[in-house]
């Protein structure tokens, strides 16, 4: 446990040495809100709610999403299949240390950088631009910080398992797009899964993206209330469950298969 | 200015040299030339499909129609494809040619170095950007019954030449930043992510930025102003008559910019 902590905390340092990069991404995350927020201020141009969200919930959204993409996003489907690809995860069996666990601790840390440097500033500045409203009760932050750790866990066990599965395809690059793509239509970063045509909104509802974006966001407009908060939770933590044993059983059968070359 | 068409001449064999290398170089990677093609594809049906339900739950955008908001996204499509194809190079200019100091053997060559710069790569299946904008165009035309003129035949290359003159302008002017600090400005991703402004009615912006979309940073001529004049919006559409001089005007500071850069260019060392 200590050493995976130590591999967080290691990561963290790294990317502080980034940390300049990270300015310029905070405006370019605000515009980026900014080009969304005056095309659903037209959108709602004076109409009290749409798709279950009102307007200043909506630019709400757009802003927490945005910004807590900042810490659930990695690339660890991409350094999987890469680190498999080319033999260093030979190295990786024979150290005293879960892979898979390593990895994620490694993209925790990067991900609390982010979070520090990058989402929580970010947050204030589109705050400062926008009508952002944060919520009024204790009880709801302790509750999105919750949802966002477990959209963490969605993400990155999800990315472990395309990288994985790239492995045994040899298409990197076709599988690795192919997810973005799904995280980028059924999470709800770019559209609250409410706006969807009613025919289209089952199918995400019984797909893991919506833990990534769409049920934290919503925690934090506040347009969940009560029972349906510990149930955004509880879905979540199912699919965590669910990736995680996939995961796990991946990387068993990717140990068998590996054949490592030279030496 | 004629002679500079004379050399424009001159080079038109080494520029299709260049294209024919560069398209056999692409497909050396089919895998990666397709995933790119569908990768494009996706990215711009996800941005119809946004329209789309956004317009699911209003019936306008402050008086635009679903399919007058397709149509300019659809024209936007045209300028932005030709851009993204040929000037690829742009985006990591800094690190590729200044900080690693290519940029060095571009001097030593007998060719414009801003025209080597744009030869040297490009993602020449981005145009298939074009083929989807003017489906969506087509689309939406047919929808709104608009009147096309013999006239728009010529003026349509006139508007997009206008408006890839814009981005050729703008992107140059930022990649020239790198002559003055090798130091990441992340100036061109913040550019990149304008490009949302650009293909939406102006007037759904505020007062200030409309301003600015219009005259700072004119990216309102590249999509919308040029669309709304096939649109037959008046007012609108009377702007699209400035985009060829507002096009020249930027790319010539652009140009300007990267000219004063290139005489401040020392090399990388070493």
């Amino acid at each position: 446990m200590a050493a995976y902590l130590e591999m967080m905390r290691i990561r963290f340092l790294a990317m502080l040495a980034y940390r300049v990069n990270y300015y310029s991404g905070v405006v370019i995350y605000v515009v980026y809100i900014g080009s969304y927020y005056f095309i659903w201020q037209a959108v709602y141009a004076g109409r009290a709610a749409l798709g279950g969200l009102t307007a200043a919930q909506m630019t709400t959204y757009l802003a927490v999403a945005w910004m807590s993409r900042a810490f659930w996003f990695n690339n660890l489907d991409r350094e999987i299949s890469n680190e498999i690809r080319d033999g260093t995860v030979a190295v990786q069996f024979i150290r005293p240390y879960n892979y898979l666990v390593a990895k994620l601790a490694g993209a925790l840390g990067e991900g609390l950088f982010r979070l520090a440097f990058f989402a929580a500033p970010g947050l204030a500045a589109a705050a400062l631009v926008f009508p952002v409203r944060f919520p009024s009760d204790a009880r709801l932050w302790v509750v999105f910080a919750a949802a966002t750790l477990l959209a963490f866990a969605v993400n990155s066990l999800f990315n472990v398992i395309a990288g994985l599965v790239a492995f045994f395809t040899l298409n990197n690059t076709g599988i690795l797009h192919t997810k973005r793509v799904l995280v980028d239509l059924f999470s709800g970063l770019f559209l609250p899964l409410g706006f969807y045509p009613a025919w289209a909104q089952d199918a995400p509802r019984w797909l893991p993206f919506q833990a990534i974006s769409y049920l934290p966001s919503l925690v934090f407009t506040g347009a969940l209330r009560g029972p349906e908060l510990w149930r955004a939770l509880a879905v979540q933590a199912f699919w965590i469950a669910v990736l995680a044993v996939a995961a796990a059983w991946l990387w068993r059968r990717a140990g068998r298969r590996l054949v490592v070359q030279g030496g | 200015m004629a002679l500079r068409g004379l050399e424009m001449a001159r080079y038109l064999p080494l520029i299709a040299r260049f294209v024919a290398q560069n398209l056999k170089s692409r497909l050396a990677y089919p895998a990666d030339f397709w995933t790119g093609l569908a990768s494009d594809l996706v990215h711009q049906a996800a941005n119809l499909v946004f329209i789309l339900v956004v317009f699911q739950h209003a019936p306008s955008l402050h008086g635009w129609r679903r399919e007058e908001v397709v149509f300019i996204y659809g024209y936007f499509l045209v300028p932005f494809a030709v851009f993204h194809a040929t000037a690829a190079n742009l985006w990591d200019f800094a690190d590729r040619y200044v900080v690693r100091g290519e940029f060095d053997r571009v001097l030593t060559r007998p060719l414009p170095s801003l025209l080597q710069v744009f030869l040297e790569t490009m993602e020449l299946e981005s145009l298939l950007g074009a083929v989807t904008g003017v489906a969506a165009m087509a689309w939406a035309g047919r929808a709104l019954g608009l009147d096309w003129r013999l006239a728009d035949l010529a003026i349509f290359p006139v508007l997009v030449a206008g408006g890839v003159a814009i981005y050729y302008g703008i992107f140059i002017a930022l990649a020239a930043v790198a002559f003055w600090t090798d130091s990441r400005t992340g100036l061109i991703p913040l550019l990149w992510n304008l490009n949302a402004y650009g293909r939406y009615p102006v007037d759904i912006y505020s007062r200030r930025l409309r301003f600015v979309f219009t005259w700072v940073l004119p990216l309102a001529f590249v999509g919308f102003f040029p669309a709304a004049y096939f649109l037959r919006r008046g007012a609108w559409g009377w702007y699209a008559a400035l985009t060829p001089a507002v096009g020249a005007l930027v790319l010539a500071f652009g140009v300007a910019v990267w000219s004063a850069g290139v005489r401040r260019y020392r090399g990388a060392g070493s």
